[in-house]
């Protein structure tokens, strides 16, 4: 009973991972139709970004609650200029070509981006610093740190602040529009441009806070830790239905939960392969994914 | 449209000018020069093993060229990337035998990378000197791959050998990484040994390489309850596992390989690795003058960093390949092969090296101790 609730914690702590970089994910799909697999990287940047603010930063201020919050700041800040450019420099300019051409883009870019990096940082593997002191949280012999328990808080207010600002405000009204249709958002005045900008702005600061946070917790950085990380929040993305904010968090739990306990009671080795099992099952027998809609396609 | 054939024209251009004058200055100099090749993993996520091996082959070159080269010549070496990637070994090492016409092939030291480089090496009939790569598979690829190196299974007893008889525990549990063959062999020895001499293996799990989250894992393991865990991974893994480990509440020393033998490795680690133990080529520590004055000269030569066991191996492996060709008369690759078979009794850094018909070395290993980011010698195991 004792290991079973602790792989409940391990698989929720891990869930909340793939939760909070799938948000970008589902963001950047829902508005427009492009699987940005260059996201996983910026994810990468952001644990980066943090890396190197946090060593400029360091012991310069007296609460290190601040030093986080600067640290993430800049972060996101610098990622969200990096998802506007690739967006302005790389997708804008084929927006009106099939959208095989941006996806090859999008492989494209992530491999530039993984590459730049490695010759940039160097390849080894980091130590990303404990901007927030690890606690041990005694809950009756179960293991659980503060800090998995500000990633979960986090991709939580993140989903909830996310959901607010596309369904309560006039910029979020705008990107269901342009989501909704390009064309017809542009003949009703919308600044479409700025939209996508917006949009690729804010799913790049997600990754950026999600690439910090999640160092904090498993703090070994490499330039390709997003890689993987990318893919299986691409993975959780599509099972609770791709363009859904609530269907990304629950797709990522449902994949940290699934993959925790095949480790923990099946075949370790085969993690991966059941985990992407339960996702070709739930895909098989609902497209468009647990929370999605379908759609009709149109003609 | 006309703009880029233009462009390609001029670009096709330029690129067979400097491709025929660079040939034209590689065969002047290749007859001056012994031309070798290196492969390893420079950067990735094993980066600390191919920069240590770099150095220690460097400064080996270095001294020998300094007294005056090998057969009235100099050596040359040519080093390529791999990345820490099996197939980008493949594509390296093709690519130093058909263009670059090495002699030889120096590397690698994970042995999946090894693996999938061995078979071009043998196939072009190019000797191929592994510095670390302990897998056995290794060198039964064919008759021209050769290690200056001990083997896994030998790895394995010795690590077995000190959980029982030196920290005298019963029950162990295994944590492997499933995507590297050494990880995998040695594994597989150390249960094998331990098992025999009465030991309890009372898990067994697995991970792979590039994994961060080893939670699910560990939390399994931690429910057997065992009195050690083995980990014959990489430092990059370890040094997380070491951490996950401990905040589960696993309070038994870690165990481990020459694959945990990185400064990398207390980096990411931290506290976390005190009081475990893992098992490699040789100890900075050792008074004996070989290792002291190599670590002196090293030192000076790096910056003041010390070298670890993978910079000691690939210095040894460098040198044992020199003088093959010395031994050998030539540069021709048959002749360096027959001479390697004869390799006796070579004084390495890391033990003398003799190649058994295997074409294995037979040396010592020893047991170090992680202390506060620094590994404190504990005991030399002879085979």
């Amino acid at each position: 009973m004792h290991a079973f609730l602790q792989q409940i914690i391990n698989g929720i702590s891990l869930g909340s991972i793939y939760a909070l970089v799938a948000l970008g994910y589902t963001m950047v799909y829902g508005v427009m139709r492009l699987i940005n697999f260059a996201h996983g990287d910026v994810y990468m940047l952001g644990a980066f970004f943090g890396y190197y603010s946090s060593r400029v930063l360091h012991g310069k201020l007296q609460s290190s609650l601040i030093e986080t919050i600067l640290v993430m700041i800049v972060s996101m800040l610098g990622c969200a200029l990096i998802g506007m450019l690739i967006e302005r420099l790389a997708y804008r300019p084929v927006r009106k070509a099939s959208r095989l051409t941006s996806l090859i883009i999008a492989i494209g870019l992530s491999l530039l981006i993984e590459n730049l990096a490695q010759l940039i940082f160097g390849a080894d593997p980091k130590f990303f610093p404990q901007l927030i002191p690890e606690k041990q949280i005694a809950l009756g012999g179960l293991s659980l740190t503060n800090q998995q328990i500000i990633v979960v808080v986090v991709a939580l207010l993140l989903m909830a602040g996310l959901n607010a600002f596309v369904f309560y405000t006039k910029s979020g009204k705008a990107m269901r529009a342009v989501s909704f249709n390009l064309d017809a958002a542009k003949l009703m005045g919308i600044n479409t441009n700025a939209v996508i900008s917006l949009t690729f702005a804010l799913g790049s600061a997600l990754a950026a806070a999600g690439g910090i946070l999640v160092s904090m917790n498993l703090p070994g950085i490499d330039p390709l830790m997003g890689v993987m990380t990318g893919l299986k929040a691409f993975v959780a993305a599509v099972l609770g239905g791709i363009g859904n904010i609530f269907g990304a968090v629950l797709g990522g739990l449902i994949l940290g939960l699934a993959e925790t306990f095949v480790a923990g009671y099946g075949s370790s080795t085969y993690r991966d392969a059941i985990a992407f099992l339960i996702l070709i099952a739930i895909l098989l027998f609902k497209p468009e994914g647990l929370l999605g809609k379908g759609q009709v396609e149109k003609v | 449209m006309r703009i880029s054939k233009r462009f390609w024209i001029l670009g096709a251009l330029s690129a067979s000018v400097i491709a025929l004058t660079g040939c034209n200055k590689k065969q002047a100099e290749s007859q001056n020069e012994i031309l070798i090749g290196e492969y390893g993993s420079l950067t990735g996520a094993t980066a600390t093993y191919g920069q240590s091996t770099h150095n220690g082959i460097a400064m080996a070159v270095e001294e020998i060229n300094a007294a005056g080269g090998v057969l009235g010549r100099k050596i040359k070496v040519i080093t390529e990337d791999d990345a820490g990637k099996p197939e980008e070994a493949q594509t390296v090492v093709t690519k130093l035998i058909n263009k670059d016409r090495v002699s030889s092939i120096l590397g690698e030291f994970a042995s999946s990378n090894s693996l999938a480089a061995a078979p071009v090496c043998q196939q072009s009939h190019i000797p191929m000197v592994s510095h670390g790569s302990t897998n056995p598979k290794v060198t039964q690829v064919g008759d021209y791959i050769f290690r200056t190196c001990f083997i896994d299974p030998f790895q394995g007893q010795v690590m077995a050998k000190f959980a029982w008889n030196t920290l005298k525990v019963k029950r162990v549990a295994i944590l492997r990484d499933i995507k590297s063959d050494y990880s995998m062999g040695l594994a597989n020895f150390f249960k094998q040994g331990f098992e025999s001499m009465g030991g309890q293996i009372i898990a067994d799990e697995s991970y792979g390489q590039g994994d961060k989250d080893f939670n699910a894992q560990l939390t399994s393991i931690q429910s057997k309850n065992p009195e050690a865990v083995f980990v014959p991974g990489y430092y990059t893994e370890v040094g997380l596992i070491a951490r996950q480990a401990r905040k589960l509440g696993i309070k038994g020393p870690l165990l481990g390989g020459d694959g945990w033998d990185s400064e990398k490795l207390c980096e990411i680690g931290g506290e976390a690795l005190n009081g475990c133990f893992f098992s490699t080529h040789y100890s900075v520590d050792d008074t004996s003058s070989a290792i002291q004055n190599f670590v002196a000269a090293f030192k000076k030569r790096n910056n003041g960093s010390l070298p670890d066991a993978i910079a000691a191996l690939g210095y040894d492996g460098a040198k044992v390949l020199v003088d093959a060709i010395r031994r050998a008369g030539s540069d021709n690759p048959d002749s360096i092969r027959i001479a390697l078979t004869r390799t006796k009794d070579f004084p390495g850094v890391t033990g003398a090296i003799t190649l058994n018909e295997n074409r294995d070395a037979v040396k010592p290993a020893v047991v170090l101790e992680v202390k506060d980011g620094k590994y404190a010698y504990k005991e030399t195991v002879t085979p």
